[in-house]
C-alpha cells in the first residue's frame, strides 16, 4: 500500500513541477511572445496564415469568434461523417471496413467534434486506418485546440478594457495546435512506441497460438492517436478496450504518462491565467481549489475500491480484491488513479472498466462528470467551467457583504451571472432530462447490462459522460442503438456549446468593461478563504442537482451490497 | 454577408491544412520514424517460432491444456481483433455465479482444498480481454499441475516462473507480474531441449 501511495504522490509531484512552467509557456504563446519553439514554428505559423487568408492582427467580436468556431466545427462534423461512409472506397483500409451505420457515424462525428470521444463503435472492428487518422485524429487535435482557444479568449478579456473584441479565433486555434498539442503529441507518441504501442499501416496479424488455436491480432497507427487522445483530453481509443488494451498502454510507464498527459495542459491553464492577468497568485488559487477537489474524490475512490468486494471475499478470493475489469500490469490503485483523472478531466480514456468498479468508486466518477468536469477539466473548457463556479462564488460572497461582486478586476453584472448559470447548469439539467427519458422508454432500458440500482447508474453515467463531453462509459450499456446514438449526440452538443457560447458571451461583455482597482471590500482570490468557498460551491451545486438520483443509483447499491443483495 | 463567405473560405482552407498536417503528415511521419527506429514494438511485439508468428508478447492468448500455465478468463475469449470486458457490476448475480464456477474449476484443476484462497485475477476477467499477465501467486499455484503434465520436476517449473517475474517498473509503477505466453514458450523450450 505504501508503494502505491508513493506512486500517487509521484504523479502529483511531477504534475505540479511541470504545470507551472507549462502555464508560463502557454501564456507566452497566446500573448504572441517569443518562445523556445518560435524559431521553428513561427515561419510555419505565418505560412499557414498566408495560405489560409488569415489576418493575424484582425480582431473579432465575441459573436464573430463564435460564428467562426461554429463554421469550423460544422466542417469537422461533415468530414468525419463522410469519411466513415466512404472508407471502403479509400486507401489505408487493409481490413476492408465497410460504411458505418448512419446513427453510429453521426454519433461518432458529433462525439469527436465536441471533444467527447464517446464511442458506441468498436475501433478495431469498425474504422479504417484512414478514418482513424484523417477523421478522428484530426478532430482530437482540433477539438482540443478549440477548447484552449476559447479559454484564452476569456482570460484575455480580464486584461482588456473598453473594447468590443476578444481576439482572433483562427490565430488562437493555430497556436494551440502548433505550439502546444503537436510538439507534446510527438514526444508522447515516441515514448509510447518505445514501450510497445503499435504504429503500423500493415494488416491485422494471424498467429498460430501455442495451445493449438488461431488468433487474429488487430494492429494499426495507434501511437500517434494514443498520445493526442490523452494530451487533448479526448479519450477516444484506437481499440475497443481503449487504454486497457495492451497495444494502447503496454506498461505501467505508459499508464503513468497517460494520466500525466490528460492532466498536464488542463492543470497548466490556471497558471497561464495567473501569468496573463499578471497575478500568478490568483492562478495558483484556482489550481489549489482544483487540487483540493481532486484529492477529495481520489481519497474516497481509493478507499472504496481497495476495500474489495464482500461477495468475492466470501467465495474465497484473497481480500476480495476486485480485479474484474482491471489489468494485471496496472493493479487496483493505478486503475483508480487513472479513472479519477479521466473523469475529472473530460478525457474519458479508460485503463479499467468503470462499470465493474465498486458502487461508491463509481459514484465519485459520476460526480466528477456531473459537476461539469471543472476539476482541471477538459483542456480549456475545464478552466472555463471553473470560472463559471468562481463567478458564482464571487456572487455569493458579494451577497454576504452587500456589494457588487467582481472577479479579476471586472465587475460582475446580471449578464455575466445569467451566462455563468447557463454554462453551469445547462449540461447538468440535460443529464437529468435525457436520463429520465431513457428510464421511461423501453428502448432505453433494453440496453442495460446490469440489473438493480447499478442499471440506473449505467444510464446516468452515459448521459453524465455525454453532457460533460467526457466519453468514458459504464460500458455494459449497449449504446450502439438508434436511441442512445441520437440521445447521447444531443447531450454532447448541448454539453459542449452550453459551455463554450456563454463563455464567449462573458468574454465579450468583460472586454467592454473597465478594470476596477481592488479595494479592501473585495474578497481576495489568492486566499485560502476563496479556495475553500470555490471548492464548496462546486460541491454544493453538484450535490443539490444530483443527490436524489445518486441515492437511487450508487448509494442504494452500496447499501444493498452491504446487506448481501445481488441482482 | 461578405464576412460569412470570408469566414467560410478561411475555415475551409484551415480545415484542409490542419487535416493534412495532423491527419496525414503527423501520423505518417510518426509511422516512418517509429518503424525505422523500433521496428519490433511498432509492428506489435510479435513472437516468431520456426518462421511462423505464434502471437504477441503483449497480447494474451487462450491456454487450456494442463501442461501450460493458464492466463485470466477473458470476456471475449482472447479475440485479438475484438477486445472487450464483461462490464458486470459489483452486485451482479451473473458475475458471482461465473466466479464461483471458475473458483471451483481452478481448485479442481490444481488439486487445491475446497477452501483454498484463489488469486483474484485468475477468476475475474480483465478490462481488455487480452491481459497477457497473471500475478506471481497465480503462476505458483499452477506449478504442480504443469510439472506433472510435463513430466518435469516442480523445482524446475518454479525456477522458470521466478525467471519470468516482471518487477514493478522503476520499482514503483504497476505491480509484479508474470507474462503467461513468455512463460509457456520457455516451458516448450525446456521440453525441446530435454529430448
Amino acid at each position: 500500500m505504501l508503494m502505491e501511495l508513493a506512486y500517487v504522490a509521484l504523479l502529483l509531484v511531477v504534475l505540479i513541477i511541470l504545470a507551472e512552467p507549462m502555464g508560463r509557456y502557454i501564456a507566452n504563446v497566446f500573448s504572441g511572445n517569443r518562445t523556445l519553439l518560435s524559431p521553428l514554428l513561427r515561419p510555419m505559423e505565418r505560412g499557414l496564415y498566408r495560405i489560409c487568408n488569415v489576418d493575424e492582427l484582425g480582431e473579432m467580436s465575441w459573436k464573430s469568434y463564435a460564428t467562426a468556431l461554429l463554421i469550423f466545427n460544422a466542417l469537422g462534423l461533415i468530414a468525419v461523417y463522410g469519411l466513415q461512409e466512404v472508407q471502403l472506397l479509400l486507401p489505408l483500409n487493409p481490413q476492408a471496413q465497410g460504411p458505418v451505420r448512419w446513427d453510429t457515424a453521426l454519433n461518432t462525428a458529433v462525439s469527436f467534434m465536441t471533444n467527447t470521444n464517446w464511442q458506441s463503435y468498436s475501433g478495431e472492428q469498425t474504422m479504417s486506418y484512414l478514418t482513424q487518422m484523417l477523421g478522428l485524429t484530426v478532430q482530437n487535435f482540433l477539438s482540443a485546440a478549440i477548447g484552449i482557444a476559447v479559454a484564452m479568449a476569456v482570460i484575455r478579456c480580464f486584461i482588456r478594457k473598453n473594447t468590443a473584441t476578444i481576439g482572433n479565433f483562427w490565430v488562437d486555434l493555430t497556436r494551440s495546435v502548433l505550439y502546444l498539442l503537436l510538439p507534446l503529441a510527438i514526444i508522447w507518441a515516441l515514448i509510447f512506441a518505445s514501450q510497445g504501442v503499435v504504429q503500423t499501416l500493415g494488416p491485422y496479424v494471424n498467429a498460430q497460438t501455442l495451445d493449438g488455436g488461431v488468433q487474429t491480432i488487430a494492429v494499426g497507427p495507434t501511437a500517434s492517436q494514443d498520445s493526442i487522445k490523452v494530451l487533448g483530453t479526448n479519450g477516444g481509443g484506437f481499440f475497443n478496450a481503449n487504454s486497457a488494451h495492451p497495444y494502447e498502454s503496454p506498461t505501467p510507464l505508459t499508464d503513468f504518462l497517460q494520466v500525466l498527459g490528460m492532466l498536464l495542459i488542463a492543470a497548466s491553464l490556471p497558471f497561464a491565467l495567473g501569468h496573463i492577468i499578471n497575478n500568478p497568485k490568483q492562478g495558483r488559487a484556482i489550481f489549489a481549489a482544483m487540487l483540493v477537489l481532486y484529492l477529495m474524490g481520489l481519497s474516497l475512490a481509493l478507499w472504496s475500491e481497495t476495500r474489495g468486494n464482500p461477495f468475492l471475499e466470501k467465495m474465497g478470493i484473497a481480500g476480495g480484491v476486485n480485479m474484474e475489469g482491471k489489468e494485471t500490469r496496472f493493479g487496483v490503485v493505478p486503475s483508480v488513479l487513472f479513472a479519477q483523472s479521466t473523469t475529472v478531466t473530460s478525457d474519458g480514456a479508460v485503463d479499467s472498466m468503470h462499470d465493474s468498479m465498486m458502487p461508491l468508486t463509481g459514484l465519485v466518477f459520476l460526480f466528477n462528470m456531473a459537476i461539469g468536469e471543472v476539476i482541471f477539466g477538459g483542456v480549456g473548457v475545464g478552466l472555463i467551467g471553473m470560472l463559471f463556479y468562481a463567478i458564482m462564488t464571487m456572487f455569493l460572497a458579494g451577497l454576504m457583504i452587500g456589494r457588487t461582486p467582481e472577479i479579476f478586476g471586472k465587475k460582475l453584472e446580471p449578464f455575466e451571472m445569467i451566462m455563468a448559470v447557463i454554462g453551469m447548469l445547462g449540461p447538468a439539467v440535460m443529464v437529468l432530462i435525457l436520463a429520465g427519458v431513457a428510464i421511461i422508454l423501453p428502448t432505453g432500458l433494453s440496453s442495460l447490462n446490469n440489473a438493480g440500482p447499478h442499471g440506473l447508474s449505467e444510464i446516468l453515467y452515459a448521459f453524465a459522460s455525454a453532457c460533460g463531453n467526457n466519453g468514458s462509459a459504464f460500458a455494459g450499456l449497449n449504446a450502439n442503438t438508434v436511441f442512445y446514438n441520437l440521445a447521447t449526440a444531443l447531450g454532447m452538443i448541448v454539453g459542449r456549446f452550453a459551455t463554450i457560447l456563454p463563455a464567449l458571451a462573458i468574454a465579450g461583455s468583460l472586454a467592454q468593461k473597465r478594470i476596477v482597482p481592488t479595494s479592501v471590500a473585495t474578497l481576495p482570490i489568492a486566499s485560502p478563504l476563496f479556495v475553500i468557498m470555490l471548492a464548496g460551491t462546486v460541491i454544493i451545486v453538484g450535490a443539490l442537482t444530483f443527490f436524489p438520483v445518486f441515492v437511487l443509483g450508487p448509494i442504494l447499491e452500496q447499501l444493498l451490497m452491504q446487506a448481501g443483495r445481488t441482482f | 454577408m461578405n464576412k460569412i463567405t470570408d469566414d467560410l473560405k478561411t475555415a475551409m482552407l484551415l480545415f484542409i491544412a490542419f487535416s493534412l498536417l495532423t491527419g496525414l503528415i503527423y501520423p505518417l511521419l510518426m509511422t516512418g520514424i517509429i518503424q525505422i527506429a523500433m521496428p519490433e514494438p511498432a509492428s506489435g511485439s510479435l513472437i516468431v517460432v520456426n518462421g511462423s508468428v505464434v502471437g504477441s508478447e503483449l497480447i494474451g492468448q487462450n491456454f487450456t491444456s494442463p501442461g501450460y500455465f493458464h492466463g485470466r478468463p477473458s470476456a471475449v475469449n482472447y479475440a485479438g481483433n475484438g477486445s472487450g470486458a464483461s462490464n458486470f457490476g459489483p452486485t451482479s448475480k451473473k458475475l458471482m455465479e461465473l466466479v464461483s464456477q471458475r473458483i471451483s474449476e481452478v481448485r479442481a484443476e490444481n488439486n487445491l482444498s475446497s477452501n483454498a484462497a484463489v488469486p483474484s485475477e485468475l477468476v475475474l476477467t480483465s478490462a481488455s480481454g487480452l491481459d497477457p499477465h497473471i500475478s506471481v501467486e497465480g503462476a505458483m499455484l499452477q506449478v504442480p499441475r504443469v510439472a506433472v503434465a510435463r513430466g518435469i520436476p516442480e523445482s524446475e517449473a518454479k525456477v522458470l516462473v521466478y525467471q519470468h517475474i516482471e518487477p514493478a517498473q522503476f520499482g514503483i509503477m504497476g505491480q509484479e507480474r508474470v507474462n503467461v505466453l513468455n512463460l509457456n514458450l520457455a516451458l516448450d523450450e525446456l521440453n525441446r531441449g530435454g529430448h
